[in-house]
């Protein structure tokens, strides 16, 4: 499986947040995407995960079969999508039975996260950290090949922060994709690394094409090598009630 | 796409079961506003009678309202909504799921309930069976029009309000023919079949247009 993102631009409120995005993700490829606050790793991640439309260019996913973009992906935002009135297994249940390919069985999941004591537990109980452990278990519970993470890391403590990387690397050694937005290294092997940086601002100029980028000025990625860079913070909330496309 | 359409059935209905839940809250309402207007009216069977399926149908419609702009924004606001988007189903399966699962806890308790709150407005028994016949089929349109509304203001804090002036008049035609097919069922010059078979066409219509725009509204919303 391969995932090519091409030239991708992202507007928010009529302002252009980046443009000229590209990189390739083959099976087993992990892709750590760095920048500012408000650089727009979050919108890309949102673009990626169907939630945003791009103002400019194509994703493209090869060799998927039948499956749309957003039936390979499981995608773990800021907001942990958690029911807090529901126990942690139930949460893990729903999304085993409602995402498909059933993988690990939730309880197999918590082990994995270090929260098996806390599966009886209404969500809503749980601490910052644990929810967090709770919605990256929903990653193990059903088979999907790309793995959206915004800020994985937040809120965990060193040791899941450990148990993590593990799992990542696990995914990767089965085949699977990555993309994470990090401002703190991840410590993956051999990862890509992509740096966002904000267009400066201007209004979009009237008539411009969803394929045209300006070439030169503007160009705001670029793919460097291995190496976790932390580099600015996290972005520090979503737009209220942003909406992608479903 | 049964698999996810069945879980997310039992989700919402185990959700409206817990603490906070909006299952009991309609029902409640519900009985407050029929209490509310003998109160109001006075003690004149003879009007209350008359009256009596116009209440219950307002009280029902009003009480179908009450929770319904939560049925999307709460998931949007713990970004639940963004796990459903990633279902194999498509959305509209996704939004019948949650139409059906709110119309369980809200609507079907209402009908069933009418009866008993057909002794505060002195309904005849014959009356009483036909509120329950009439609000089991129109309520399900209530919601699935409700739905549309519920999508559109999902991402709006306050959206409860809008919500009510957007999608009441799209309720007037329910509204007419539910209560003029309960007040058939009591006697008059129009065969009951005649309104109640156009009840039966609303919601039939407000399942299919519902469903598609409800997940239009929640496609486009950004």
């Amino acid at each position: 499986m391969r995932l090519s993102v091409n030239n991708l631009a992202c507007e928010r409120g009529e302002r252009r947040i980046f443009e000229g995005v590209s990189f390739t993700l083959l099976a087993g490829e992990a892709l750590v995407i760095t920048g500012r606050n408000g650089a727009g790793k979050s919108s890309l991640l949102d673009i990626l995960a169907g939630r945003l439309h791009p103002a400019g260019g194509a994703i493209l996913l090869d060799d998927a079969g039948e499956r749309t973009l957003q039936e390979c992906l499981h995608y773990v935002g800021h907001r942990d999508a958690l029911k807090a009135a529901l126990t942690a297994e139930e949460n893990l249940t729903f999304a085993r039975d409602f995402l498909g390919h059933p993988a690990l069985k939730p309880r197999e999941a918590l082990e994995a996260v270090g929260l098996a004591h806390a599966a009886r537990l209404p969500v809503a109980y749980l601490s910052a950290g644990q929810r967090r452990r709770v919605a990256l278990a929903r990653l193990l519970v059903a088979h999907r090949p790309l793995w959206l993470l915004d800020e994985p890391t937040s809120a965990l403590d060193t040791a899941s922060q450990e148990t993590l990387r593990l799992i990542l690397e696990r995914h990767r050694e089965s085949g699977g994709m990555i993309a994470a937005s990090t401002h703190s290294p991840l410590f993956l092997k051999d990862a890509k690394e992509i740096r966002i940086e904000r267009t400066p601002n201007r209004p979009p100029s009237a008539g411009e094409g969803a394929e045209h980028s300006e070439a030169g000025e503007g160009q705001s990625s670029t793919e460097h090598g291995p190496s976790p860079g932390p580099a600015g913070h996290p972005l520090p909330h979503r737009g209220e009630g942003k909406r992608g496309e479903g | 796409m049964l698999k996810s359409f069945n879980a997310l059935l039992v989700r919402d209905l185990k959700l409206a079961a817990r603490v906070g839940g909006s299952g009991v809250m309609g029902l409640i309402f519900f009985l407050m506003i029929v209490t509310l207007i003998p109160f109001a009216l006075g003690p004149d069977l003879n009007l209350l009678a008359r009256i009596g399926p116009a209440i219950l149908w307002i009280a029902a419609l009003l009480a179908t309202l009450i929770g319904l702009d939560r049925l999307f924004q709460a998931d949007q606001e713990d970004g639940s909504l963004d796990l459903l988007r990633l279902s194999q189903a498509p959305l509209e399966i996704v939004v019948l799921a949650k139409v059906i699962a709110y119309w369980l806890v809200t609507g079907l308790p209402l009908a069933l309930a009418a009866p008993f709150l057909g002794f505060l407005v002195a309904l005849s028994p014959e009356a009483m069976l036909a509120m329950v016949v009439t609000l089991l089929v129109g309520t399900p349109a209530l919601t699935f029009i409700g739905a549309v509304g519920a999508a559109l203001t999902s991402s709006l804090r306050r959206g409860g309000l809008i919500l009510a002036i957007l999608v009441l008049p799209f309720m007037i035609p329910t509204l007419i023919f539910g209560v003029s097919a309960a007040n058939a069922a009591l006697g008059g010059t129009i065969p009951f079949a005649t309104p109640f078979l156009v009840l039966v066409a609303l919601s039939l219509i407000a399942a299919v247009v519902g469903t598609v725009g409800a997940a239009a509204a929640l496609r486009s919303g950004e």
